[in-house]
Formats: structure tokens, C-alpha cells, sequence
């Protein structure tokens, strides 16, 4: 009994230190949170309760709709490029018996540099006169784009440079998963005079389906929280384009100092990614068992 | 090992294959890198030229000490660093005991302390935005590196990883150390960390490239411009910076990363396998 006690102190002296990080920079913040989206809060007055008026005030803003729909554009093309892509670029690569190292290098070197570098390197590339894209197309005879100086072409320029810096991440957790696939499988498939695609469609795809729902599921509630390449890229323009969630967020907390309708767009944002993030945890669940 | 395309069935066919995709990725990921390298190097009027050059006409290297020099960078630099290894430092010494306590030494409501910081993984981190930058504000932890040390640490996704790595190791390591008399501390000093190199050289990695790569949390902490860290003061000086010297602040900037990269390749690909799902 006694050394019971004893280990169990020693347990939460090991633990002590997390528990304080944790309760203060994550379980208290939550919690705050939810509070914070009824209050208003100006770091003058004390908080007051507010009951709807935040929400209120989020839904008479037309910045609100818009912010939602730019969010969900942004999502819906960051899964078109950065879903689709890696997969195919994944399948091609486990392909290749040569340059193995060499691609892999290549495709996760700019997950390395930082987001706001890539951001910055983007916006210098897309510049419409000198800018590297647009001599690229002009070089093949096309005409170049005003990419992020159009509100038509801006969302689209923003995603390029998100999938462009994420890419190898996703790439490479495909490629250990499709050398997983044991090889009978393809081999069987064949013989049963299966071609080229059929095989893609009903080996590779189902044999990695759980990786690709996983990794679906992320992506959707990372790029849903965009913020970077908005930001630093064009501050919202033109004309709203690219004011996403977390930007309209950043705005009302940090240029209007109303930290509690922030807070009630937080909320918002928690019950959409919510669902999502449900789904995620029945996949894996279900995977786990 | 047989894939979805039987090997030696079309000798051109690879080859082809091979060589696009050799050019294609080179092209889209390379090129760009090169094109900003080597444009740092060329003066302003000639950057702004429509086409530009391929490479500079007058090549202008100093650039680089010009963009070290104006845009002081090596304090925004001793500034990352700062937040780098803290936030590394304290993740190891805060979440490394943690997690062996969970693993090994299991206590009454382990099982439901790993739960709760599990849950804080499903919160998207933009929703804890405000509250924590609130918490931080009343802590007196504005313009503070700790802020981001201390939030670092609560890290459920590295007291997960260790936590596995623990539960793995032989009992029997482990119960020879104990008949010999070893407390906990030493146990976990002297036994379990010499037998974690693999998993402390993913999380490190992980940590550090993460407090590198950081904006938002920097960007909110640090208002005071003598604090800032690299990304967010390049983001501050891009308007009114000449392209060429901008361009080799990036650069410089980015190095550390890419040289870490390419010294534990091998370690940062294996975390990105270890931390999601197993193919």
C-alpha cells in the first residue's frame, strides 16, 4: 500500500511539469474560449456577458460570408492539387527504380523552408512583368496572368504556393504506404487480365484507401484554418478575395480589439472543423480495432 | 519488389518516364530555389527588368553581406535561435518525463490524463488562438520567448510518440535495472533515454524545424520588433526592402533549415512515417 503512494508520487512529480503546460496553455484555453465567444472583451473594461450580440455582429458582417466562401474555396482547390497530385506523384515514383533519393530530396526540401519565405518567394515569382511564372508562359507562347493582382486568380496563386510548399509531405507518407502493397496483388490482377488502371482503381486505391481518408480529413482541417500565405501574400485583396476565416479572426481581435466576437467566429470555426475532425477519429478508430 | 507496372516490361517506356519526371520536379521544385539564389545576385535595375536574365549580367555577391548588414539579421537570427532551442529544451525536459511516467510507471487517472491531452490534438489550433494569446497576456508573457517555450511543451502529439517508443522498450532492460537498485530518475536517465536515441532524434527534429517554420505564434507574441524572429520581420521589411536584398534575406534565412535537412535526412523522413500512419 505504501509503496503504492510512493509511485504514485513519483509518477505525478514526472508528469508535474505537463500538467501545469497543458492546464495552463491548452485545457484552460479551451475552456476560456467558449466563455470568451459570450463576452465582450477590449483588455480596457472588464468582460462583460453579451449573450448572442458577438454572433450577431459576425452575421451582419458581410466580410463573414465572404470569408466562408473564399475558406471553402480555398479548401476545395487545396484538395484538388494537393490531394490528387501527391497521390499520382507517389504512384509514379514507386514506379521508378532510379533517382529514389534524388526525388525524395527534391520533393520535401520546401517543406523545409518556412512559410513565410515561401510566401514571399511566390509573390516576387507571380510578380506579372519580371516574375518567373509569367515568363515561363510567355516563353511557351502563352500570355501571362495577373495571378495574385486579380480577385479571379488570387485564391488560385494562394493555393499554388500552399501545395507547392506542402506537397512532399503528403507525397512521401503515399509512397511508404504504396510499398506496403504486397505484390502479389498487382501480379494476380494482371493475370486476371487487368490493365494498367484498373489495377491503379482496384488495387492501389483500395490497399492505401485508409492513408488517403486519413490524410483527406487533415487536410481539409488544415487548410480550412489558412492564415500565412493570405496574410503575407495580400493582406485579404483584392477586393476581399482572400480574406479568409482566420484572417477576418485576426482582423476582429487584433485590428478592432474585440477579442469576443473573435472568439465567437473561434466557436464558428470549432463546430465546422468539429465534424470533420469526428470523422477522423471514426476512421482511425474503426482502423485501430 | 513488384509494383502496379511489371519491372523491364518496356525499356523506353521507363526511361521516358524517368527522365520526364526527373525534369518536371526538378523544374518545380529546384528551379525556383536556384532562380532566387542567383537572382539575390543581380542589382536592382536589372531584377526588374521584362524578360529578366537567366543569370546576372554584373553578378553582385555582396548582396548577401549588404542584406546581413541592413536588414540585421543576426539578431532576428539569435532571436530564432533563442525560440528554437527553448522551445526544443524545454519540449524534451517537460514531455520526456511525462511520457515515461504514463508509460511505465503508470498512476491512478494515467489513462485519463493521456485522454485529455490527446483531445487538445482534435483542437484546430486556430480556435485556441484568442483564449491563449489572452493567457499569455495576463502570464506577463507578451514579447517573452517563454511564451512560446512553455506552449511548445504542450505538445500531446510528442508525449504520443514517446510514449509509444516507451511501451515498446524490453521489460527486461528494465526490471535488471530495477533489481539493481536504480530509482526512477536514474532508470530513465541511465537506461531508457541511451535506449530513445531514435525517437529523441525525431521529436527533436520535429520540435525545432516546427519553432523555425513558426509565424502566427511569433507574429502575436512578438509586437516588440527587437524580439521578432525571422519570419516575422522579413514579412515586416518586405514592402519597403530592395528586391535583391530581400531576396538574399530569404536565402539566408532559410538555410539553417535546408542544411538540416540535408545532415538528418534520413531522421526527418523517418518521423514523418512514425508520426502519422504506418503504410
Amino acid at each position: 500500500m505504501r509503496r503504492r503512494v510512493a509511485e504514485n508520487l513519483t509518477a505525478y512529480g514526472f508528469l508535474s511539469a505537463a500538467l501545469v503546460c497543458f492546464a495552463v496553455f491548452s485545457w484552460y484555453p479551451i475552456a476560456r474560449g467558449a466563455v470568451l465567444g459570450f463576452q465582450q472583451v477590449d483588455f480596457v473594461n472588464d468582460p462583460a456577458w453579451v449573450g448572442w450580440e458577438n454572433f450577431e455582429r459576425l452575421f451582419a458582417d458581410p466580410l463573414f460570408a465572404t470569408a466562408w466562401r473564399n475558406t471553402l474555396l480555398f479548401t476545395a482547390l487545396a484538395l484538388v492539387f494537393g490531394f490528387v497530385v501527391p497521390f499520382l506523384l507517389a504512384v509514379v515514383l514507386n514506379e521508378l527504380r532510379h533517382f529514389k533519393a534524388y526525388f525524395r530530396l527534391v520533393v520535401y526540401l520546401p517543406v523545409m523552408l518556412p512559410p513565410v519565405v515561401a510566401a514571399l518567394i511566390w509573390k516576387w515569382m507571380y510578380d506579372p512583368g519580371p516574375g518567373l511564372l509569367n515568363t515561363a508562359l510567355r516563353g511557351l507562347g502563352l500570355e501571362g496572368l495577373s495571378w495574385l493582382d486579380s480577385s479571379d486568380t488570387s485564391m488560385l496563386s494562394l493555393v499554388l504556393v500552399a501545395t507547392w510548399a506542402n506537397l512532399g509531405t503528403a507525397t512521401l507518407v503515399y509512397l511508404a504506404a504504396l510499398q506496403g502493397i504486397p505484390g502479389d496483388l498487382y501480379e494476380a490482377a494482371e493475370l486476371d487480365g487487368a490493365g494498367v488502371l484498373r489495377r491503379l482503381w482496384h488495387v492501389t486505391v483500395p490497399q492505401t484507401r485508409f492513408v488517403l481518408l486519413v490524410l483527406l480529413l487533415l487536410q481539409v482541417v488544415a487548410t480550412m484554418q489558412v492564415f500565412t500565405e493570405p496574410y503575407v501574400m495580400t493582406s485579404g485583396g483584392p477586393e476581399d478575395s482572400t480574406v479568409t476565416v482566420l484572417l477576418l479572426l485576426y482582423r476582429y481581435a487584433f485590428y478592432y480589439n474585440d477579442f469576443g466576437t473573435a472568439s465567437a467566429l473561434s466557436l464558428l470555426l470549432l463546430l465546422v472543423l468539429g465534424a470533420f475532425t469526428a470523422l477522423y477519429l471514426r476512421v482511425t478508430r474503426k482502423a485501430d480495432a | 519488389m513488384r509494383t502496379l507496372i511489371a519491372p523491364g516490361r518496356s525499356r523506353t517506356g521507363y526511361t521516358i518516364a524517368l527522365v520526364v519526371t526527373t525534369v518536371v520536379l526538378t523544374a518545380i521544385f529546384v528551379v525556383p530555389l536556384l532562380w532566387v539564389v542567383v537572382s539575390a545576385m543581380k542589382p536592382a535595375p536589372e531584377l526588374a527588368r521584362v524578360p529578366p536574365t537567366v543569370l546576372p549580367e554584373t553578378w553582385t555577391p555582396g548582396t548577401y553581406a549588404e542584406a546581413w548588414d541592413l536588414m540585421d539579421l543576426g539578431s532576428y537570427f539569435w532571436n530564432t535561435i533563442v525560440v528554437a532551442v527553448g522551445v526544443w529544451a524545454v519540449q524534451l525536459a517537460v514531455d520526456v518525463p511525462a511520457a515515461y511516467a504514463l508509460s511505465r510507471l503508470r498512476p491512478v487517472l494515467g489513462k485519463a490524463i493521456l485522454g485529455a491531452m490527446l483531445v487538445t490534438l482534435m483542437m484546430p489550433a486556430a480556435v485556441l488562438l484568442v483564449p491563449t494569446y489572452m493567457t499569455i497576456a495576463d502570464l506577463g508573457l507578451l514579447n517573452n520567448p517563454a511564451a512560446l517555450w512553455l506552449l511548445g511543451a504542450a505538445n500531446a502529439f510528442t508525449v504520443f510518440l514517446l510514449k509509444r517508443f516507451f511501451d515498446q522498450l524490453p521489460v527486461e532492460v528494465l526490471e535488471a535495472a530495477r533489481i539493481d537498485g536504480a530509482n526512477q530518475v536514474t532508470m530513465l536517465w541511465r537506461v531508457v533515454l541511451p535506449l530513445s536515441r531514435p525517437i529523441l532524434a525525431v521529436v527533436s527534429i520535429f520540435a525545432v524545424v516546427a519553432a523555425w517554420k513558426d509565424f502566427i505564434w511569433p507574429l502575436l507574441v512578438f509586437s516588440d520588433p527587437a524580439r521578432q524572429t525571422l519570419s516575422v520581420a522579413l514579412q515586416r521589411f518586405a514592402p519597403d526592402t530592395p528586391v535583391n536584398l530581400l531576396l538574399a534575406g530569404l536565402v539566408l534565412s532559410s538555410l539553417p533549415m535546408i542544411g538540416l535537412f540535408l545532415v538528418f535526412q534520413r531522421h526527418v523522413l523517418a518521423g514523418l512515417t512514425a508520426g502519422s500512419v504506418k503504410g
